[in-house]
């Protein structure tokens, strides 16, 4: 059974690039375009992994991520943040929330990025 | 040289112009103007006073009439550096806002061109692949000014964080050439650097040192046209560390010296050449080490080469 990863974000253009990517290396990828759905999708659809953005509408990378840890039916699910909000506060503050690791997107590469899923899943 | 500059100082209509001010708003015209009402005040206070000696009340009256025009005159002058005050805020804040909106359909950009470069979507020809690598390196230039300009606005609003540790200089700079490799090989640089492990530790925020030290670094590679050499060097000299970057680059026209650790200041040599770069580099580099404690300086000579030095106090 493939590994299925939820995208929390809101812009379509990365979810194409991504959906197309991740299928490529043989993962499942739920799209969600708001904080909202991107909460109930966690708990419907038990992803093995989150990739979550910070801003994004309805409700913002911070709570959901709040919620999903403190939500027995997800909080074993690794989350790595994935903005372009580079300031040391939100890192530390999504970090002791419970995030697995926190990228910057204008530093990495797709390839990158990719090296980091995979090593989640070890 | 000096008559024209001085001539320009004189010149406060362009000048209150420059800062989109009319002549009311100000400051250096109505710094003239208080000056001249300063000295008719006093001159007048004279000649009343010698003349109605009689009638002191008349002259503190005057006085006390030239002392309430002046205070409206200063009250104007404060209120107009606090709106230049305001108005250089709001372009920072703007730079900021513009930059970090930037970032989200470069990054889109960027992976999307990465995508298709990687063959992912399609096969792709030897031409296609021409086109995609000029997309990629002109998205990273992009994307390289967006980081400058968010570092300069950063710096410029007080909110660059500082974070202050225990560090060694030499790794610092180790790590520096490392990533700086790929490119120094690219532009037929070597980069000559030996570790110095004696140097003793220092207190200080190791990624805006990074940032400064790998700005001397890209520019001592960027400026060096043909094969040629790139020396670091390491030494502690009393209580201060010292970190020297010497090229045997294009160097700095001697009248480019004096602007160039000025914003977006690019000397008319490297202007001709067309090398790429956002003027930036120096002007962040020299806010950096002045915020951790240092100095930063240099000496060059067009067509031999640069040396720029740093300086970091030791405890």
């Amino acid at each position: 059974m493939s590994k299925v990863i939820l995208f929390i974000e809101d812009e379509s253009a990365l979810q194409k690039t991504f959906g197309d990517l991740l299928q490529q290396e043989g993962y499942e990828m739920i799209s969600a375009l708001d904080g909202e759905i991107g909460l109930r999708l966690a708990e419907d659809k038990n992803p093995d992994l989150i990739l979550l953005d910070l801003i994004l509408p309805k409700a913002n990378g911070f709570d959901v991520l709040k919620k999903l840890k403190t939500n027995a039916k997800t909080q074993n699910i690794p989350v790595i943040i994935l903005t372009n909000l580079e300031d040391i506060n939100n890192v530390g503050k999504a970090l002791e929330l419970g995030a697995t690791t926190y990228l910057v997107k204008a530093q990495y590469t797709l390839a990158e990025i990719l090296e980091k899923i995979k090593k989640v899943f070890g | 040289m000096v008559l024209p500059e001085t001539k320009e100082q004189f010149n406060l209509s362009r000048q209150c112009k420059r800062y989109g001010l009319s002549l009311w708003q100000c400051p250096q015209f109505l710094f003239l103007f208080m000056g001249i009402i300063i000295i008719c005040s006093i001159l007048i206070t004279y000649f009343i006073g010698r003349n109605y000696l009689g009638d002191p009340e008349l002259v503190a009256l005057v006085v006390l009439f030239t002392t309430a025009i002046l205070f409206i005159v200063a009250t104007i002058i404060v209120q107009s550096f606090e709106r230049l005050a305001e108005i250089s805020r709001m372009k920072s804040e703007f730079v900021s806002v513009v930059s970090h909106q930037l970032r989200s359909p470069l990054s889109n950009l960027r992976w999307a061109i990465e995508f298709l470069m990687s063959g992912r979507a399609d096969a792709i020809t030897e031409k296609q692949l021409e086109y995609f690598k000029i997309l990629m390196e002109n998205s990273d230039r992009m994307r390289e000014l967006v980081a400058d300009l968010l570092n300069v606005s950063r710096l410029e609003q007080g909110i660059m964080p500082f974070k202050k540790e225990e560090v060694s200089l030499a790794e610092i700079v180790g790590q520096v050439v490392k990533e700086a490799d790929i490119f120094a090989k690219a532009s037929n640089v070597v980069i000559d650097f030996e570790d110095e492990n004696s140097l003793p530790r220092i207190s200080t925020d190791p990624v805006q040192l990074k940032l400064a030290v790998s700005n001397l670094l890209d520019n001592a590679i960027r400026y060096t046209k043909r094969e040629g050499r790139v020396k670091i060097n390491l030494a502690e000299k009393g209580k201060i560390l010292f970190c020297e970057v010497s090229d045997s680059g294009v160097g700095i026209p001697k009248d480019d010296q004096k602007y160039i650790f000025q914003k977006f200041f690019r000397s008319s040599n490297i202007l001709k050449q067309q090398t790429e770069g956002s003027g930036l580099g120096l002007y962040i580099a020299k806010s950096i080490i002045e915020k951790l404690g240092g100095k930063i300086n240099f000496k060059s000579q067009e067509g031999v080469g640069s040396t720029f030095w740093l300086t970091l106090p030791i405890g």
